[in-house]
């Protein structure tokens, strides 16, 4: 793991990257991480989320700047930015139920080629899909997802990069700090060795790329 | 009473103590307002939460405290938090005892469409087809008709949300349960006759033989 600042944890990052960003309606999201990325101005990214927040927080600001080339993501719902650049082709929106969504992402971080689950079955989302029976009961074979960045936002980091989160913010950065090449962090507090106890790591300093200061 | 009061207060009677229970957005959130006295229940809150309580008062909220639409909520004492491949094997995997869930429409065999208008309105499916896919008990809490038309439909004309049946869809007009892949009339809410439920809805019904009145 290495310290780095925010201007350089993004210069990492090029124009057409795949981004996994934390957050659920933009609680636990890495805001510091998405100025940025605003600031530098990178373009054609590939997001992939639990949602596109709401207009002026967390990943709605890098739709409205129209930095955003497509979305994999569960809810657009609360965005019109997103709804309105999907609409008018400028976005190409990817929709996943939320469940099958955090799955192929963890089967992205575990090593596994998908997963088989029942949701979708029958609907339009097993378009284009694999159907598969297991006793008896069918299921979509739905892939892993990876991605080249993970940009992933905890309460408390340690010195050497251990995790941990806060209540309702945890939501998918755990997960996503598994599964992309590149795990990028901001911390609400960083602090001494120790401080965060084994038992409440949630996140491996071992998977932890870069840890980015605080001010 | 209004239409929604029917619905949340009725739907609340089915809760028991022990229950863990996840309420969709709308209509299905003021269930929890009529809990029965004496029964506790477990809310989870899709984004990571259960033990999910009122919403607090004014300056007092937390930033990383928050429900499925990223509002303010509180948590109860012995409440706890967990990422969202937690919160999904409890919803798909057999631990989520009832999830309630807006209706756009129910068709004849109970099937449920609930998250998109082609064309109108595409919000996404968020966690619908994972909670009418794996809860235990599927409860729809909607009207019983949209600008005059029925939502009890043979057939639904917009995209499905699961093939799973839901178990129970519970009306300002009427509760109908789906025994055996059929619509059956159950209850009828005070002051509704049997014949104008049966007049707002598209769907064939069966008259249960136990058919009551909604205690209220």
């Amino acid at each position: 793991m290495k310290t780095i600042s925010v201007e350089s944890a993004v210069a990492l990052i090029p124009d057409g990257a795949s981004l996994m960003v934390g957050g659920f309606m933009g609680v636990g999201t890495p805001e510091r991480l998405v100025d940025e990325l605003v600031r530098q101005r990178k373009r054609n990214l590939l997001v992939i989320a639990n949602d596109t927040a709401i207009p002026g927080r967390g990943i709605g600001k890098l739709v409205a700047a129209g930095q955003l080339g497509k979305v994999v993501a569960s809810h657009i719902g609360l965005n019109p930015d997103t709804q309105q650049g999907m609409i008018a082709g400028k976005i190409a929106v990817d929709l996943v139920p939320q469940g099958t969504l955090i799955e192929r992402i963890r089967a992205g971080g575990s090593g596994l080629g998908g997963i088989l689950t029942p949701t979708g079955v029958g609907t339009i989302v097993e378009e284009g899909k694999r159907k598969i029976e297991v006793d008896g009961k069918s299921y979509l074979l739905e892939t892993a997802l990876r991605a080249d960045f993970a940009l992933v936002h905890a309460f408390l980091a340690d010195y050497a990069g251990n995790l941990s989160y806060a209540l309702t913010a945890r939501n998918f950065n755990p997960v996503i700090a598994m599964a992309a090449e590149t795990v990028i962090v901001t911390a609400d507090h960083i602090v001494p060795m120790g401080v965060i106890a084994p038992d409440h790591v949630v996140t491996p300093a071992a998977v932890v790329d870069y840890l980015v200061a605080n001010r | 009473m209004d239409a929604q009061t029917v619905i949340a207060k009725r739907i609340a009677q089915e809760l028991r103590s022990g229950m863990l229970v996840n309420l969709g957005i709308g209509i299905p959130t003021l269930v929890a307002n009529y809990v029965p006295e004496g029964v506790n229940v477990f809310f989870q809150s899709e984004n990571g939460l259960i033990g999910t309580g009122p919403i607090p008062e004014e300056g007092m909220t937390h930033p990383t405290l928050t429900d499925a639409g990223g509002k303010p909520v509180s948590a109860l004492p012995g409440a706890c938090t967990f990422d969202s491949a937690m919160s999904f094997a409890l919803i798909r995997g057999g631990h989520l005892d009832i999830t309630v869930l807006g209706g756009l429409q129910v068709d004849r065999h109970g099937r449920l469409a609930n998250w998109m208008i082609p064309g109108k309105m595409v919000p996404g499916m968020g966690g619908a087809m994972d909670l009418v896919t794996g809860a235990k008990r599927v409860i729809v809490a909607m009207q019983h008709t949209a600008k005059g038309k029925p939502k009890i439909v043979n057939k639904c004309t917009l995209p499905l949300t699961s093939v799973r049946p839901v178990d129970l869809v519970v009306t300002e007009m009427a509760v109908i349960e789906f025994v055996d892949g059929r619509a059956t009339l159950t209850e009828t809410a005070p002051g509704v006759s049997v014949a104008q439920v049966v007049e707002a809805t598209e769907a064939p019904l069966v008259r249960s033989e136990k058919l009551a009145e909604m205690r209220l």
